[in-house]
């Protein structure tokens, strides 16, 4: 028993997390950041930071991540960190040659209350900015939200620093996929080209944090949205904002600055909502939504309509960021599991009334919890058993002393791979959702058997 | 750039080239930094810049005191309840990632290793400060768990609002009964993780070593500084001086517990692994209670063997020696077969190891034993006596950076001081050859014309695959994926890629065993597809 001292009892606490079920603000600002090309992300405080982001996205993604830092020393924290942040930009720009420097504070940075923009304005007019270059910036404190609503920040800065409004309509659609993995964003692409709308995707790690083996790192990969595309998404037709605290931020800075309307949608997880992307997508780019997309979506609902009876009324605990764990909890609403216990680090009450909402249809209640911490999550567990676990590396442990499959989703998952190749978006990534739970359903049902009830064919 | 057509690049144009890109300032700093290794007839090394800032956005290896303290030093006691007094960043990256391998005493010993404990601030703590909140926590911490000890570790925003964790720990004690104490660790003090190895030590040699009265008895009784148990290493280390008839007091910190630290003070002599990390622990020890020390290493079946008999002429002891022997003689043809074996394979072959304390230096034992090649190395937080070795110690000059990190005023302890060998006896041991309080640094092993490098940054990393490319590169994590992105495998020396144990005899087997492997493995040579290697166009089928 590796969480021996979890004790079932609950006790309402004020002032301790244990085990968190989020992270902090800049580690999803790197992320985001990463999702830019020639982008090089930049920490602003002290070099421990960096580390650690750089250490768990590493772990996470089995990728190289590349970010500076400003490696603050205790001079730095006093004085300020104008002087390291202007060393950096010198620095960045001689060795590593991007095309924007993304910088986002830290906690320190932010308690001293560091100006990034007047250090990056004191740098450009030193002439320490090349031509045609630019400095962008995020505040990131590490005190306020989590991952998630760093990486939301991050993508908001994208719009504030490169969206514009030329006058000429380009047509397209702004999508942002919001904390999703490479390949979910590939494949909102995909699905995006299949329906026929001309998309700008933003942030887009997919070729960045999935790039292939060639014999030669690249610093940057050839993934990742363009500064031109970025410009161009203030003469896009419309926004469509996946997740609400990722992406919403983006898409409401975009329409106040630049006109696009925005329509916030969950993440396309699972049927309903990837039908909802499906048709908002339509609407948005005036196309019609081919067959190919259609036949996708019929194999989904018969694989559904094939395996319900091994998924109907399995208790399941999802544990993750706010906008996957609403289009997962749908989901499994839809295959009709019963979720009962729901709870993510991140706070916002909107997400607990949102999550009561959907499970409403089950008749069952749930406990959910926003802001929240695994030790809860598993204390929940062990007064109400499940039948499956949905959540990050860290649920590892919790089913394993409680003996309860554990589907890996979510952030970060350091000890498996596929997340950064085989999307969980869209129809596709429902059919793989459906094959994770199943399997992980049935091999513990071929594990429990007894011999003479030990199956071969369905 | 250097063409294949030339003759292979000298140690000094290696050097040029890898700051070469620099601007001139930094350039110059990195030259300092980066060394070409040469043994002078007095056996003195070439002088080498370490343990100094980070230059900002020059993308570092290097973290920072806060991982250095809980992440390192903390990290693999199982029953100290640590909380990370801060936001909920540097908690949830501390927790479990360091790979910390424990074994209890019975599966109802209290083991903390799987929960990170956090005060998750929040802007309203840093604006009205946190002290409150962290009270508290440790009160529910304390509900939830009961442990023997709570250690608080501050991180970067507790130093800067002032929050005094300090007499929070102080309150903490009165209020509760047992040991609470406290770190300053915030991140941005010093220039690497290796000033939070200091305050780790520090804090631990203050609050809780020499607590205890008894120790584990034994007849030789040892403690182990500064071998952190990844992959099971120091399990292995353990079950050689059981079978040697060695008693471990203590263990700093790998597979450690509370009563551990408190009971050191009654070893008879500390053992150094990663002199880095912990060299000061050994020195305070011996000011305060009378215990010598020796540098030894059980990486490498060698090494491993070496230091057993460090230990064995130590204490002076012919049933000790012969057992030691024993022990040595059993392990080794198990240990030989095997590289006799994988050396076919590997000898000519080189490699290159950037890595935290004393790994780069130590691991280059075992890459020798099966015939390859170190052709640089150098540490991510060392300083210039891990590289020139202890004769440098006189001469060095604490900075600002340095004068930062406390340095405990330690006297001999009035009750609990005995000299565990006389003045004779310690001169008669040294006369004998037994290397007492000395550590010669990594430089003087290596070989000549190679390179040692302080603090290496991801653009002298690239280059020096590029110029060098070696058949291993060794670094850690974040490395990793560069690296093997080139072609070139990667061992990460941090966390053994959830390998090894690589330590004592056993260990070095499975370290050939993967170095074999990661050398022979045959992925890389297939990075190019066929019609990337043969691109011209035959019109074989198209004519037909």
């Amino acid at each position: 028993m590796l969480l021996r001292h979890t004790n079932p009892e609950i006790t309402e606490r004020q002032a301790l997390s244990v085990n968190p079920a989020k992270t902090c603000q800049p580690i999803g600002a790197m992320y985001a950041a990463l999702g830019v090309r020639n982008c090089f992300p930049h920490s602003h405080g002290s070099q421990g930071c960096c580390a650690y982001h750089r250490s768990t996205l590493t772990r996470h993604y089995k990728e190289p991540v590349m970010a500076g830092t400003s490696s603050f020393t205790e001079g730095a924290s006093v004085f300020g960190g104008g002087a390291n942040l202007t060393q950096a930009i010198q620095n960045i720009f001689a060795l590593y040659e991007p095309e924007v420097i993304a910088v986002h504070t830290t906690c320190l940075s932010e308690t001293i209350g560091d100006d990034v923009p007047s250090f990056v304005h004191q740098a450009t007019e030193k002439g320490f900015v090349p031509a045609g270059k630019r400095v962008i910036h995020a505040n990131t404190p590490s005190y306020v939200g989590s991952h998630v609503t760093g990486f939301a920040n991050m993508t908001k800065a994208l719009v504030d620093y490169f969206a514009k409004k030329s006058g000429t309509p380009n047509g397209k659609v702004n999508v942002v996929p919001g904390f999703v993995e490479p390949a979910d964003m590939a494949e909102i692409k995909r699905l995006s080209a299949a329906v026929g709308a001309d998309v700008i995707l933003f942030p887009d790690t997919s070729g960045v944090l999935n790039a292939p083996l060639t014999g030669h790192h690249r610093m940057f990969p050839e993934g990742g949205v363009t500064t031109a595309q970025l410009a161009s998404t203030g003469d896009s037709l419309a926004t469509l904002a996946l997740g609400y605290e990722a992406s919403k931020p983006a898409a409401e800075a975009l329409d106040s600055k630049c006109k696009v309307p925005s329509r916030i949608l969950d993440l396309p997880i699972g049927l309903l909502a990837t039908d909802r992307f499906i048709d908002a997508l339509r609407q948005v780019a005036g196309v019609e939504v081919p067959d190919a997309v259609t036949v996708e979506r019929g194999q989904l609902i018969d694989v559904i309509a094939d395996m319900e009876q091994y998924l109907h009324g399995k208790k399941v605990a999802l544990s993750g960021d706010p906008d996957q764990l609403v289009a997962l909890t749908e989901f499994c609403v839809t295959l009709g599991m019963i979720p009962v216990h729901v709870v993510t680090g991140t706070p916002g009450k909107a997400f607990e009334r949102r999550i009561e909402e959907i499970v409403s249809e089950t008749g069952h209640s749930v406990n959910v919890k926003a802001g929240g911490d695994m030790y809860y999550f598993h204390q929940l567990i062990k007064n109400e058993r499940v039948d499956l676990i949905i959540g990050n590396t860290y649920c590892k442990y919790i089913a394993r002393d409680e003996d309860i499959p554990l589907i890996r989703h979510g952030f970060p998952l350091m000890d498996r791979i596929g997340h950064i190749l085989f999307p969980t978006v869209g129809y596709r990534g429902a059919m793989r959702l459906v094959e994770k739970m199943l399997d992980a359903i049935l091999d513990r049902k071929d594990r429990d058997s007894p011999e003479e009830s030990f199956e071969l064919v369905m | 750039m250097f063409k294949k057509t030339q003759k292979p690049p000298t140690p000094e144009e290696v050097r040029d080239y890898l700051v070469d890109k620099f601007p001139t300032k930094i350039a110059r700093k990195r030259a300092k930094q980066i060394v070409v290794n040469s043994c002078e007839d007095d056996g003195s090394v070439p002088e080498i810049l370490s343990n100094t800032r980070t230059t900002p956005g020059v993308i570092t290896q290097r973290g920072c005191s806060y991982a250095g303290c809980k992440g390192v030093i903390l990290g693999p006691v199982r029953d100290i309840l640590t909380i990370t007094h801060g936001p909920i960043g540097c908690g949830f990256y501390s927790w479990l990632t360091r790979r910390n391998q424990t074994l209890p005493d019975s599966p109802e010993s209290p083991n903390y290793m799987t929960y990170a404990l956090s005060t998750d601030m929040q802007e309203s703590d840093i604006v009205f400060g946190g002290e409150k909140k962290l009270k508290e926590a440790v009160r529910e911490a304390y509900g939830l768990f009961q442990p023997k000890a709570i250690a608080i570790c501050s991180t970067c925003p507790v130093g800067l609002i002032g929050d005094d964790v300090h007499a929070v720990a102080r309150d903490m004690k009165a209020e509760l009964g047992i040991n609470v104490f406290a770190f300053s660790c915030e991140g941005y003090k010093g220039v690497s993780q290796s000033a939070g190895h200091h305050i780790a030590n520090n804090g631990i040699f203050a609050h809780v070593v020499g607590t205890k009265e008894e120790g584990v008895p034994g007849k030789f009784r040892i403690n182990m500084l500064g071998e952190y148990n990844i992959g099971g290493d120091a399990f292995e280390i353990e079950r050689l001086l059981k079978a040697c008839g060695i008693t471990l007091v203590a263990s700093f910190s790998g597979n450690a517990d509370y009563d551990q630290f408190a009971s050191a003070h009654t070893a008879d002599l500390n053992c150094i692994m990663c002199h880095r990390s912990i060299n000061y622990v050994a020195e305070m020890m011996e000011t305060k209670y009378g215990i010598p020390w020796i540098k030894v290493n059980f990486i490498g079946a060698e090494a491993s063997a070496k230091s057993l008999r460090k230990i064995a002429q130590y204490f002076d002891d012919p049933d000790l020696k012969a057992l030691v022997e024993k022990v040595i003689a059993s392990e080794m043809p198990e240990v030989e077969r095997v590289a006799a074996d994988i050396a076919a394979r590997t000898t000519g072959k080189t490699a290159m190891l950037f890595v935290g304390g004393s790994r780069a230096h130590h691991y280059q034992e075992l890459f020798k034993e099966i015939g390859m090649k170190t052709l640089a190395a150098g540490y991510e937080f060392g300083h210039r006596d891990d590289y020139e070795g202890r004769v440098v110690l006189p001469s060095l000059k604490p900075d600002a950076d340095s004068r930062n990190i406390e340095e405990l005023d330690v006297h001999p302890d009035p009750e609990k001081f005995s000299p565990r060998k006389s003045d004779e006896e310690i001169k008669k041991l040294i006369a004998e050859g037994l290397s007492l309080h000395d550590y010669e640094g990594m430089m003087k092993d290596m070989e000549e014309n190679t390179l040692t490098i302080d603090d290496i940054s991801h653009h002298e990393t690239e280059k020096l695959i590029e110029l060098w490319r070696p058949d291993v590169f060794c670094a850690g994590i974040k490395e990793k994926y560069v690296v093997q992105k080139s072609g070139v495998p990667l061992k990460q020396l941090h966390s053994y890629d959830y390998g090894g144990p690589y330590a004592g005899f056993k260990g070095a087997i499975n370290f050939y065993r993967d170095i074999d492997r990661m050398t022979s493995t045959r992925i890389w040579r297939h990075i190019k597809a066929p019609w990337q290697v043969n691109p011209e166009i035959t019109a074989e089928f198209a004519a037909a």
